[in-house]
This record gives structure tokens, C-alpha cells and sequence, in this order.
């Protein structure tokens, strides 16, 4: 009975995402049953839409630079949360991790009152990615602490001991083992930042993301089909890519022999 | 040694002074600047609790807090419940080769799209929509469902079926279930499998010793998942623009309002600064009840 619970709960979990591509390949123009025949107009239109190969290539870049950003972010605060002891550091570690359970219309709304009211700067993708990176870092955190945990502290004494220095060891030793974490924490941030909306709503300037495009989009009905065809090939290349990271995760975890826990945090 | 200490405060100060920057700093700044006024596009900086005033007396603004906060906690109640049994199942009845490859499968449709996500369960709810489409074709209207199971936007029948605070509640309960999986999991993860074997030996019927060995020791998990629920869905934006309609819009939405369209940031900054306060007062109430009330097993 639990598991037939369970198998209701995935449909459940799955029916939006699901519907995509049933849209997607659908000739009416109304996103409603019952469905009309087979097109491929909607991708189609995909191809020569400009404002949304510029949203996109904003997303990606935003998303390029943030992921690689906090991934660093994420380095220096995870070696230094399992290797090194020092004074303020529970409470040092915990305001890193804040963002994680920071609402994001706060994060948001702080930001733009800042940038706007009290410097007067003007908004751009700069704030979007400095925005993002906040909020990625946490998860980067979570994902790289697994990965030094992991990490025998042996491993770099030895190579000191055999004369490395301490940034050839980094280099030679630390990093081959703690890469799969790494490469799954640029894909997690990379995903994250490509799929936020709400603080690339209140912090883009003229420059859109693809999410602020899509929104901008919804409320035209005519627009629908080819949104959904778009979402079919967002949700096809995020779930490649989360794939990937998954794969890269466990594959470090089996490298350095330790114990699977599960999910990514 | 000294050394050693050196290096670690030397690796965790970038990522500590870039939150201190983009994020208790501009904390800072919103509540400096919910003290201000702004008239049309000027802002008066002389310090002023009129917004606080304006925020606690409209009935409005009353309204909508009062109903974020009911509709946040109906989501949490509901996707915890909803989680804690699939979070059981993965934890006590899957192999534990095949854990992870279970956990992913709950975690990706929380990492797609979210946007669009939201935007389809308009089309599963709305008029011609899924949901209407299966009741139709079986002849079993809407009303009928929503007389019986007490459900509002289907009382109100076709003609508004989507636009309402319960659609809000479905939709959330979506969204952020996977969120409220993971820590329970945990939680169970944990859990020494021989206490309940001890349990069982000592008398216990498996129904007793899942009350009183495993739902005490899944507790810490059941107040994780609890939080991370409620706090983000406080400030949802997205889900009750999309299908809330004007009976179920929320704080977020609110907020949007004054930044964006009324001009008024300062009152948009006071709403941001009483919703964050509420939602710390909630959650730190939560863990000190927890704390409480496994204290005092």
C-alpha cells in the first residue's frame, strides 16, 4: 500500500513536467483539451525568435559566471569548514548558509534597494550574477563539503612529506580527488542560476534572462505553444545536466571508497 | 598552529565578507530604508514609522499577511504529511543500491523550470484544463467534487475554477515537496535499525514502535522539513501570481506591487522587513517547541 502511495505521489510530482511536450507537439494554439494533431511549428518558431536567443544567451552567461563564482566561494568556505580550525567559526559558516533559507523576494528586495536607492546604481546582468552567486554559494558549500569530507587528510601529508609544496599538493593531489564535486556543484549552480526568476525579475536592467522572457510570455496566449515546446527542451537539457552532476558525484564518492548518503544535500 | 588558524580564517573570509556585502548589508539597508517615505519618485529620508503604522493598521495589508501566513502553513502541514510516508518508504523499503537513484528522481522536477512548472498546473486546473477534461469525460462535474470534498474553487463552479487561495495551496504543496522529503530522509537515515528491533522484542507492535521509537527519532527531520517549507513559501512570488487570482494573492505579491508598480519602495521595504520578522518569530518558536517537547520525553 506504501508502495503504491509512493507511485502516486511520483505521477503527482511528474504530471506538470509531463504535459510539456504533450502541448509542445500539439497544433492548437489553446494549451487545453482535447488536442488537435502533430506539429512541429512550435520548435520551429523557436529558431527565428531573436529576443529569445538574447535572453538566452543572457542566461547563459549569467549563469556561466555565477556557477564558476560561487564554486570558488564554495571552495575556500568548504576547505576551510573541514580541514581548518578557528575562532567564529560555527557562526561565520552559518551566515554563508543563511541564503539557503532567505526567502528570495528578501534577497531580492534588499539588493535593489542598495544598488538603486542608496548608490544609485543602475541594474544589470551584473547585479543578477552578484544576486546569484549569494545564493548558489550554499549549495556549492553543501555539495564540496561531502567531497573534503571524503578527503583523506593523508593523502596530503603524504605528498608534503614527499616534498611537494603546499600548492603543488593542492594542485597534484586535492584537486584530481575533490573534482567530481566540484564538477557536480558547477552543474548545480549552473541549473539554479539558469532557472531563477524571481531576483533576475527585480535586478535586471534592459537586459532580460530567459526565465524573465518566459514570464513576460505567459501573458500572451498566443505565445503558449511555443513556450511550451521551448520548455520541453529546457527541462531535456536541465535533467541531462542535473544527470551529469549525479554521475560525477557518485563517481567521486566511489573514488575515494567512501559510503553513498544520497541526494545532492 | 597559529598558522593553521591563519589559514582557515585567510580561506573563509572571501565567501564570509561577500554575505556580509550582498546580503546582511543589504538586510541592513531595508530596514534603514523601510524607516523612509516616498512621494511619487522622491524619496524623504527623514526616519518616520508611518510605514509601519500605514502596514499594521490598513486592513489590506492585515488581510494579506493574515492569509500568506495561513496559506504558508496549510502548505507546510500538508506537503510534510504528504512527504513523510515517501521519505519512510525510501529510507526503511528501498535497497539501499538503489537509494540515490530514488532521491534523484524525487529532486528533478524541483530543479526544472520552474516558471513553467507553475504555469501548467493552470492548465491541469484551469477551465478546459486536465482535470475538467477527465470529470467531463467520466460526467462527474466539478461542483459536485467540490461540494463533496469542500473545496472552494470547485464549488464556484466552471466559470472560475482556477482563481483561489486552495489553487495556491496545490500548487506550493508541488513545488516544494522535494524540499521537505530530504531532511526527513535524513532523519530516518540515521535511525539505528536494532532499537527498533529491540522495540519489537520488548513487546512493541509494529504500529507502537513506529509511534514511539521511529516518529521521536524522524522528529529533528519533521522540524527541518517544516521550516523549509514555510520560510520560502512565505515569500513565493510566482505561484500566487500565476494562480491565485485576487483571493489568493500573498505577501510577495504585494511587495512586487510597491516596488514595481505603485512606486512606493519604502512601503515595499517595510512589508519585506515585517514578513522577514514573522518568519523568524514562526521558525524560532518552532525549534524552541521541538526542543520543548522532546525535552520534556
Amino acid at each position: 500500500m506504501l508502495r503504491a502511495y509512493v507511485v502516486a505521489f511520483l505521477i503527482f510530482l511528474y504530471a506538470p513536467i509531463a504535459l510539456l511536450p504533450v502541448f509542445a507537439f500539439n497544433s492548437g494554439t489553446v494549451i487545453a483539451f482535447p488536442l488537435d494533431g502533430f506539429t512541429l511549428d512550435w520548435f520551429a518558431a523557436l529558431r527565428t525568435n531573436s529576443e529569445l536567443h538574447s535572453a538566452l544567451l543572457n542566461s547563459l552567461t549569467v549563469a556561466g559566471t555565477t556557477s564558476v563564482l560561487s564554486v570558488l566561494l564554495g571552495l575556500m568556505a568548504a576547505r576551510a569548514n573541514i580541514r581548518y580550525t578557528f575562532p567564529g567559526k560555527a557562526a561565520a559558516m552559518g551566515l554563508v548558509m543563511i541564503p539557503l533559507v532567505l526567502p528570495e523576494i528578501i534577497v531580492a528586495t534588499s539588493l535593489l534597494v542598495v544598488v538603486v536607492q542608496f548608490f544609485g546604481w543602475s541594474l544589470s546582468l551584473v547585479t543578477v550574477v552578484a544576486a546569484h552567486v549569494l545564493i548558489c554559494t550554499p549549495f556549492a558549500i553543501a555539495i564540496l563539503n561531502a567531497s573534503f569530507q571524503s578527503l583523506d587528510p593523508a593523502l596530503e601529508e603524504a605528498a608534503i612529506d614527499l616534498g611537494e609544496t603546499r600548492s603543488s599538493t593542492f594542485r597534484l593531489v586535492t584537486l584530481p580527488l575533490i573534482m567530481p564535486g566540484i564538477i557536480a556543484a558547477l552543474l548545480i549552480c549552473f541549473t539554479i542560476s539558469l532557472d531563477e526568476f524571481i531576483i533576475a525579475f527585480f535586478l535586471t536592467g534592459s537586459d532580460t534572462t530567459l526565465p524573465v522572457y518566459i514570464w513576460s510570455l505567459l501573458r500572451f496566449p498566443n505565445q503558449l505553444p511555443v513556450i511550451m515546446a521551448l520548455g520541453t527542451i529546457l527541462v531535456i537539457v536541465s535533467i541531462l545536466i542535473l544527470t551529469l552532476a549525479e554521475w560525477n558525484r557518485r563517481r567521486g564518492i566511489a573514488r575515494m571508497g567512501g559510503k553513498d548518503s544520497g541526494g545532492f544535500l | 598552529m597559529q598558522q593553521e588558524t591563519k589559514r582557515g580564517l585567510g580561506l573563509i573570509a572571501p565567501p564570509f565578507f561577500y554575505a556580509v556585502l550582498l546580503m546582511a548589508g543589504p538586510l541592513l539597508a531595508i530596514v534603514v530604508f523601510s524607516f523612509w517615505t516616498q512621494d511619487y519618485l522622491t524619496v524623504d529620508r527623514t526616519p518616520t514609522i508611518a510605514n509601519y503604522v500605514e502596514a499594521f493598521g490598513d486592513p489590506i495589508y492585515r488581510a494579506i499577511m493574515g492569509r500568506t501566513l495561513w496559506i504558508s502553513g496549510l502548505v507546510t502541514l500538508i506537503t510534510v504529511l504528504l512527504a513523510f510516508p515517501v521519505a519512510y518508504f525510501v529510507s526503511f523499503h528501498v535497497d539501499p543500491s538503489r537509494k540515490s537513484l530514488w532521491l534523484f528522481l524525487i529532486t528533478i522536477p524541483f530543479w526544472t523550470s520552474y516558471l513553467l512548472r507553475i504555469f501548467l498546473w493552470k492548465v491541469i486546473l484551469g477551465y478546459n484544463g486536465v482535470l475538467n477534461s477527465i470529470l467531463s469525460y467520466i460526467n462527474v462535474p466539478l461542483e459536485a467534487v467540490g461540494n463533496a470534498t469542500g473545496i472552494l474553487w470547485m464549488q464556484e463552479g466552471l466559470s472560475a475554477p482556477l482563481y483561489s487561495a486552495s489553487a495556491v495551496v496545490l500548487t506550493l504543496s508541488h513545488a516544494f515537496a522535494p524540499f521537505a522529503i530530504l531532511p526527513i530522509f535524513v532523519a530516518l537515515e540515521k535511525i539505528d535499525r536494532s532499537l527498533l528491533e529491540a522495540a519489537r522484542d520488548l513487546g512493541e507492535t509494529a504500529v507502537t514502535a513506529f509511534i514511539r521509537v521511529t516518529l521521536p527519532l524522524a522528529a529533528p527531520g519533521i522540524v527541518a522539513a517544516l521550516l523549509i517549507v514555510f520560510i520560502p513559501t512565505v515569500g513565493d512570488y510566482v505561484t500566487p501570481a500565476q494562480v491565485g487570482g485576487p483571493g489568493g494573492l500573498m505577501i510577495a505579491n504585494m511587495i512586487q506591487t510597491q516596488f514595481l508598480g505603485l512606486n512606493n519602495a519604502p512601503m515595499g521595504a517595510t512589508l519585506a522587513v515585517i514578513a522577514m520578522l514573522i518568519v523568524t518569530v514562526i521558525a524560532l518558536a518552532t525549534v524552541w517547541l521541538a526542543r520543548r517537547l522532546s525535552g520534556v520525553r
